[in-house]
């Protein structure tokens, strides 16, 4: 093993995660069978076009399984009593971040593409440009596994509390960022809200792949994806070590 | 000389207004048992933790192991073996699987970490139950399960916070032994405790903590003949008595221990001739009388007066 410690920080902190966390319920049911049941009540016996949709839908089930692992990981390891052994391991706070980052990125990788996969190959839709759409699944999972991480970090223990500000925040996203009404038809303050959301980027980013109508040029999609990942890994960093003590 | 395995040196935190630990400096020389001791609150475990790096000094620099601990925490930290206050290994995992997720953190090979596992696994009596989830384990195996993982890469420096605090006799013998081959075989210790009789029998070393100051560093018998003046009058009377009769300028403080009572005093000779006078005037019969020197847990009662 010739990496350096904090990369190898990195990588067993991903794999603690994914061996531990990646069996638990909310996992299972905020990532896979919420999204299954807003597709089933949104998309299903409605006569919808759905090519037109199908990048809102893949861009939701991305943005949920890739946000369900980060919410619980730091609030059950507080609870359970393990953060404090955690942090006295040869890692850092940043390491233990970017590991349970990389833990959710790589839950909402696997399961995304095989929903983009089934769903591309049964619907016979066609991929226009097939290196975005792999730029913008890596990109869009690393970046609401970040997105879980910053819920995690503010403060609680108790995971059920933290799933439950984790649905409130997720929850209106979907509703606002282009999911069940594309960026194109919105008007007025809708378009304005749908900016503020990083979901409304991967959406217009995965339409333009897609060849459906996309409003804001793909790099623009990739840029501000970017820029929000990075925001919300320094904003988990603050966060997790200003609250700290409230996890020892 | 001895080189240092550990220093601290002007080691403050402050939470708020509340100044937890101020201004401690430490020397912990290299394959010494030190221990750490102090009333609740007193900053034992703020400290450790700031040792460990698990949490950042407001002020004040930490070595380990020739290793500035705050410039090179995952260096320093390579160095050291750490059993928290709060330290449970994973629970969804068995114990082979917690070893072999700590043996990954310290970067050691598949097959360091299968030798190690099984060695530690067998010396604290796990063998058997080594592929079970530790959710089924009880307190005290967990506890080994805890310091397994905390020496899988034989750490030069351990740190144990309360490593024998609630658990019973078997497991409590499993873990000293432990801690004493890792000491036979150079790893220094630093320990903090509650158990006085645990601090007296390990450490060559201790240091007592109170309301984050620093009060007293010496070795326990050191200690307790600096505090000689402190003498007792252990004695067995034929029936009880209210204590107060028997206090003076000379006995300040009187306690019932077991089935006798114990009188704190500065001078033998007047106390002794007290208990009796009291005795005599109460018409108590002396069933037995004896007096014993200042135990550490004394000294310790003594310098940390005040703080509960």
């Amino acid at each position: 093993m010739n990496y350096s410690p904090f990369l190898r920080g990195v990588l067993v902190v991903a794999r603690k995660d994914m061996r531990i966390y990646y069996r638990k319920a909310p996992v299972y049911i905020f990532g896979l069978l919420l999204p299954t049941f807003l597709f089933f009540a949104f998309f299903v016996g409605r006569q919808l076009d759905i090519p037109k949709y199908f990048p809102g839908f893949l861009a939701m089930s991305l943005f949920f399984t890739s946000s369900s692992v980060g919410p619980i990981i730091v609030p059950w390891e507080k609870q359970a009593g393990t953060f404090e052994r955690l942090l006295s391991l040869p890692v850092s706070v940043t390491t233990i971040i970017l590991g349970d980052m990389l833990a959710g990125a790589l839950f909402g990788l696997l399961i995304s593409t095989i929903i983009g996969v089934l769903g591309i190959a049964l619907l016979g839709l066609s991929v226009t440009n097939v290196l975005l759409l792999a730029v913008l699944f890596v990109l869009g999972n690393v970046c609401f596994a970040a997105m879980g991480e910053l819920i995690s970090s503010t403060g609680g223990r108790t995971p059920s509390n933290v799933m439950m500000l984790s649905a409130l925040v997720r929850f209106p996203l979907i509703f606002i960022s282009g999911v069940f009404v594309s960026l194109s038809e919105m008007s007025g303050v809708g378009v304005i809200v749908a900016y503020f959301s990083p979901l409304t980027y991967l959406v217009d980013g995965l339409d333009a792949s897609m060849a459906q109508s996309s409003v804001i040029p793909w790099a623009v999609d990739i840029l501000v994806l970017l820029l929000f990942t990075v925001l919300f890994a320094f904003g988990t960093r603050k966060l997790l070590r200003r609250n700290l003590m409230k996890g020892l | 000389m001895k080189a240092e395995a550990i220093v601290a040196e002007g080691l403050t935190k402050r939470f708020g207004n509340l100044v937890a630990v101020d201004d401690v400096n430490l020397q912990v020389h290299e394959g010494e048992v030190f221990g750490y001791l102090g009333p609740n609150g007193a900053g034992k475990t703020t400290t450790i933790r700031m040792l460990t790096g698990i949490i950042e000094p407001d002020a004040g620099s930490v070595i380990i192991g020739g290793i500035d601990l705050i410039r090179h925490p995952l260096q320093a930290k390579m160095k050291l073996g750490c059993i928290p206050e709060v330290g449970n290994v994973y629970q969804d995992l068995s114990a082979w699987e917690n070893l072999d997720l700590m043996g990954r953190f310290y970067g050691l090979t598949r097959r360091e970490r299968e030798t190690r596992s099984q060695e530690l696994l067998s010396a604290l009596g796990l063998a058997e139950r080594s592929h079970d989830y530790v959710r089924t384990f009880s307190k005290g195996m967990r506890q080994r399960v805890s310091i397994a993982c905390a020496v899988i890469h034989k750490p030069p420096i351990l740190f144990l916070d309360e490593p024998t605090e609630g658990l019973d006799v078997h497991s409590k013998r499993i873990i000293v032994d432990l801690v004493k081959k890792m000491n036979s075989e150079g790893s220094t210790v630093l320990l903090t405790t509650h158990n006085i009789e645990d601090a007296s029998r390990l450490c060559q070393r201790v240091c007592i903590i109170n309301k984050g100051r620093i009060i007293a560093v010496e070795a326990p018998e050191k200690l307790r003949q600096a505090y000689e003046g402190i003498q007792t009058v252990e004695v067995a009377f034929d029936r009880r008595i209210d204590l107060s009769s028997f206090s003076s300028e000379h006995v300040y403080r009187a306690e019932a221990y077991g089935d006798k009572w114990r009188f704190y005093t500065d001078d033998t000779d007047e106390a002794i001739k007290r208990i009796v006078r009291v005795g005599e005037e109460h018409r108590l019969r002396i069933l037995s009388i004896a007096t014993v020197g200042p135990s550490l847990e004394d000294v310790f009662v003594r310098l940390t007066e005040g703080a509960r």
